[in-house]
This record gives structure tokens, C-alpha cells and sequence, in this order.
């Protein structure tokens, strides 16, 4: 049951998309966004629509995977659609006593909704197509030249990594506690909010103190691998661009070129 | 060579104010290529000592040293990190990475060693426990007698010339245990490591070259299995568990003189009861 969350998930895969550096690939998401929240009209959308479609047919991603992240963000699109499209102020198009719509509603309303399902979809590409090493060692190198300014890009990563390694170890630990609690009759599923976050108690509590001290071992059994930061560290796989990371800087610039250009048509 | 001269460690506890001496006025010579098995009941000083053999800890009286440098020399914790490698019990909270292969590589990862070569150590340790099909899973696809085994090549991926056990094998099943034994031995025999192997389990103490006995913080045995197994009445003082076969090849022995006394494995005591079939 909870085996059934998969944060992060990768797809093994050859696509071009998976071939591509890590660092790549995000910079070209966040590119992404920023284009799409630059187009403004119908002509700009559609241009990102068909961008999107062309982007997750490359990726060879069986199309479920893309349905199941958009249904988990349903209820967010729902209620940005309808809050749009009532609160915008504009032309009427249709009242019934302070409920009113707007023309200009209506345009905010397909917009808003669009991006976001776009947004998560092209998103969860690039967790899809990258591991999680390479997703975290990609963060990493990103966030380097911020080092300066106090940002800890090393130790983001290795937290990010660690956390990755123990979601599925902590998850396994959490269901045989709840198998062990409901043994001796604990009841997870019934009463009210208060009754149920009380039930927790009891599952919460010994999974907290693990976690503690496996912190505790892991800690130790770092450091007895030599483990002393990132100075000096490098890397079974470095990172490297590759002709492919070029070929998608290049289809990048043209995104955002055409995104710019969209607004004047 | 490993010299652990008069050694001594104290730790104050916090929470009662009171010190703890987990280790008292220890000595002990750990010679190359040898396999020493530690034994001593829960509290004596076992993971204590086996910390102070690649400065983990350092210590409150006395010196370790490895190949002649002291342990509490600053200058040279990561060389001496490297020569003394150490796998712990719990197999789940030794594994750092995502993936397998990428686990084994974060020891010589840490040396800051060229990729190149990382790759190279990190195949050959994968071969060596047995585990190179599962480069690419995630840890917790895997048994604890595999994640063990991974835990091992992570560390001999740093070529080191010792590797301190401890209690490898207490969270596994039977044919985990196996595996990490036949791994175990298999390093010590023919990649020539030095291995150090605390456990609770006589089974396996029976199979090193030497078995040290600790209580309270002091070593009060070590000798050959055959020396120290056959001080029946001595280990019983202790209640310590004797091994089976030295159990029996003791009662046998004091019914008839004939039959030998140090007998540590069934295959042994098989050949020496044939004799008078
Ligand atoms: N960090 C610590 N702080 C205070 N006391 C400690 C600490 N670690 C160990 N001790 C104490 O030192 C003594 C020796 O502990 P140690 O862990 O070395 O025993 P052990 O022989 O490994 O036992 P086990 O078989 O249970 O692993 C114990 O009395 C223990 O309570
Ligand atoms: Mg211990």
C-alpha cells in the first residue's frame, strides 16, 4: 500500500532524452517554465502544447505514467479553473446573483489550467529519465557557484541522496510497525481525525527513535569510509556534455525564441 | 601489524554523570594475513575496541597503533581509515547510495581517487563478494545477507589491509550468515586481508587462527580455538557457549583417554571416531 508511493521514480530507458546530461535537463525545465508563463495568447500556447507533445513523445514513456501525475494534481487544476474563472473582472459573459463569468475568466481559466498540466507533465520527464544520482550530482554542479554565498550545494546533494536511499527502507519499517501495532489491536482506519492522528502515536513514536539511530550508525559507518565533506571527493561517474546536451541547448533557445515571438502575433 | 598497547577507554555518560571504563589495560598484537575471531558477552568492550582500531575512538590511556603510525595522530586519520576497514552489524544502515555500484564506489570516492580507477576497484570488489549482477539495484531490493556483502566490497574497494567485523552476521538468516562467512574467508585466504571478526556465534570462532575472549573491558583468554575451546570448565565459569564438537570431544575425552580432547569441527571428529570403529 504505501510501496505505492514513488517519489522521484526513474524509468529505465535509451531515449534521447535519458541520454542527456542531468544538468541539461533541468536548466532546459526551467527554461520550460519560464516559457510558458511568457506566452499570453492561444497561437503561444498551442506552440507549447505541440512542444510538450513532441517532448514526452521523445521520452518513451508509456502515457500512464503522465495521467497518473496528473491526477494526483486534479484537484489543484479544478480549483485554480474555477477560482479564475469567477474571480477574474472583465467583460460578462454569463451572472447568476454574484457568481459571474468573465470573457476574460474564461481565457485565464484554459491558460492557468494548461500550464499546470503541462508543468507536472514535463516535469516528471525529468525525474522519469534521471536517475537519482545524476538528478542529485546535476543539483550539485548547479548549485557549486552559489557556493560562495553560503549556499551548502555539496551537502544538499548528499542529503537528497541519503534521503533517497532511505525513503524505501523507512517505508518498509513503517508497515511492519503498523502490522506489529495492529496485531495488538491498534485501529488505523476508524473514528474521527483526532482518533486516528492518536492511533499514530504509537507508530510514529519507535519509527522516530529508529530513524535516530540509524542517523547515529550512518553517520559512523561514513566516516569510517573516509567520509570528510566534499573537498577533494570525486565521482565514479563525472558528469559530461555530450554533442546531444548542445543539440537540446540549441531547441531550447528556440522554445524561448519562439515563446517571445508568439506574444507579437 | 596492529599493536594495542595497554589500552584503556573511558566514556562519561551524560545523562548519570557516571564513567564507563569499556576498556581496561588492553594489549594485543594483530598480525598480518591472520583471522581473529573476538568473543565476550554484550557490554564487554568488543565494538569499543574494534573502534579504536581506526581512531573511531581514540584513546582515554595507552596507544594503537597501525603499521607504526599512532591512531591518534590527526594528520593521518585518513590513511588510517583506509588500512582499517570496518563493516558494522546492521547491514541497512551502512549502505549510503541509491544503487549498489554507486555504494561501493563511495570509500575511494572519499580518497578523492581518479574515476577511471574507482571503476576499475569498484568491478573487481563487486566480483569478489559475488554481487556484480545487482550493480545496478537499489539496496533495499535486496536480502541482508546480499546488502552485507555489498557493504564488504564498499570496503575493500579502498584496498585495505585490515577489516574489522562487527557482528557481520547477528541480523541474518542462516544462509545470510553463510554467505557472509564464505565472503569472509574467502578475503582472508586468498586476497591475504587481515580480518578481525567479533560474533557471538562459536561456529565461526572456531574457524579463525586465533580467539580472543574478553570480560569486562579486559582480555582474559586468546590463544588457537584448540587452545581456548578446551578450557571447558574455564568457559562455563564465564557462561560462555562452547562449541558443539568441543563439547563433545571434551565429555568423550574424559571418558577415554584415547580420544583427543581438541576437536573443533565435525569433520574432525568424524575421521577420529572412525579410528575406533
Ligand atoms: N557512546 C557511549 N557512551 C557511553 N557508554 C558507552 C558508549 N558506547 C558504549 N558504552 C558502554 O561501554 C561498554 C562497552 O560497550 P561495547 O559497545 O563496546 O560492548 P560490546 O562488547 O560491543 O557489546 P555488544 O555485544 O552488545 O555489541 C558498555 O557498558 C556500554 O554501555
Ligand atoms: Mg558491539
Amino acid at each position: 500500500m504505501l510501496k505505492d508511493i514513488t517519489i522521484g521514480q526513474y524509468l529505465p530507458g535509451h531515449s534521447f532524452l535519458h541520454s542527456l546530461d542531468p544538468r541539461t535537463k533541468i536548466i532546459a525545465v526551467l527554461i520550460y517554465m519560464i516559457s510558458l508563463f511568457v506566452v499570453n495568447n492561444f497561437f503561444g500556447l498551442g506552440f507549447m502544447l505541440l512542444l510538450s507533445f513532441v517532448v514526452v513523445l521523445t521520452s518513451q514513456i508509456p502515457v500512464k505514467f503522465f495521467f497518473r501525475g496528473i491526477k494526483a494534481i486534479i484537484f489543484i487544476v479544478s480549483l485554480t479553473v474555477i477560482l479564475q474563472m469567477f474571480m477574474t473582472p472583465g467583460e460578462i459573459m454569463w451572472q447568476f446573483g454574484i457568481f459571474k463569468i468573465t470573457k476574460e475568466g474564461i481565457h485565464q481559466a484554459i491558460f492557468m489550467g494548461t500550464r499546470l498540466i503541462l508543468l507536472v507533465s514535463v516535469t516528471s520527464i525529468l525525474t522519469l529519465t534521471t536517475t537519482p544520482i545524476s538528478l542529485t550530482d546535476g543539483i550539485e554542479h548547479l548549485l557549486k557557484p552559489f557556493q560562495r554565498f553560503g549556499v551548502p550545494a555539496h551537502e544538499l546533494a548528499m542529503m537528497m541522496t541519503i534521503a533517497l536511499r532511505f525513503i524505501p527502507t523507512l517505508i518498509e519499517e513503517t508497515e511492519k510497525i503498523m502490522k506489529a501495532q495492529a496485531a495488538r489491536g491498534a485501529d488505523f482506519e476508524s473514528g474521527n481525525l483526532v482518533q486516528r492522528a492518536k492511533a499514530m502515536i504509537p507508530l510514529l513514536v519507535p519509527l522516530f527513535l529508529n530513524a535516530v539511530k540509524r542517523a547515529d550508525e550512518l553517520a559512523m559507518a561514513m566516516e569510517a569510509r573516509c567520509y570528510h565533506g566534499g573537498e577533494n571527493r570525486t565521482r565514479l561517474k563525472a558528469l559530461q556534455y555530450t554533442k546531444r546536451d548542445y543539440v537540446a541547448a540549441v531547441l531550447c533557445i528556440g522554445m524561448v525564441a519562439g515563446a517571445f515571438t508568439s506574444r507579437f502575433i | 601489524m596492529i599493536k594495542i598497547d595497554h589500552l584503556t577507554h573511558i566514556f562519561y555518560k551524560e545523562s548519570t554523570k557516571e564513567e564507563v571504563k569499556a576498556l581496561d589495560d588492553v594489549s594485543l598484537e594483530i598480525h598480518e594475513g591472520e583471522h581473529i575471531a573476538v568473543l565476550g558477552h554484550n557490554g564487554c568492550g568488543k565494538s569499543t575496541l574494534a573502534k579504536h582500531l581506526n581512531a573511531l575512538l581514540l584513546p582515554t590511556a595507552g596507544t594503537v597503533e597501525v603499521d607504526a603510525v599512532d591512531t591518534a595522530n590527526e594528520a593521518d586519520l585518513w590513511t588510517i581509515r583506509q588500512m582499517v576497514g570496518m563493516v558494522f552489524q546492521n547491514p541497512d544502515n551502512q549502505l549510503v547510495a541509491t544503487t549498489v555500484e554507486e555504494d561501493v564506489a563511495f570509500g575511494p570516492e572519499n580518497m578523492g581517487i581518479e574515476p577511471a580507477i574507482i571503476r576499475q576497484r569498484v568491478d573487481e570488489a563487486l566480483d569478489a563478494v559475488a554481487m556484480t549482477a545487482f550493480k545496478d539495484k537499489g539496496p533495499h531490493l535486496l536480502s541482508g545477507g546480499q546488502k552485507q556483502r555489498v557493504a564488504i566490497a564498499g570496503i575493500i574497494a579502498m584496498r585495505p589491509k585490515y577489516i574489522v567485523f562487527d557482528e557481520p552476521t547477528a541480523m541474518l538468516d542462516p544462509i545470510g550468515r553463510q554467505e557472509v562467512m564464505n565472503t569472509i574467508h574467502y578475503l582472508n585466504k586468498q586476497e591475504g586481508l587481515t580480518v578481525i571478526n567479533i560474533t557471538h556465534f562459536m561456529e565461526e570462532a572456531v574457524q579463525a587462527d586465533r580467539v580472543v575472549i574478553m570480560e569486562h573491558g579486559k582480555i582474559v583468554l586468546s590463544g588457537k580455538p584448540k587452545e581456548v575451546f578446551t578450557q571447558v570448565d574455564l568457559l562455563k565459569e564465564m557462561q560462555l557457549d562452547i562449541p558443539p564438537i568441543a563439547e563433545l570431544a571434551a565429555l568423550l575425552h574424559k571418558e577415554n583417554k584415547n580420544i583427543a580432547a581438541d576437536i573443533m569441527t565435525i569433520e574432525e571428529m568424524v575421521t577420529e571416531l572412525c579410528l575406533w570403529k
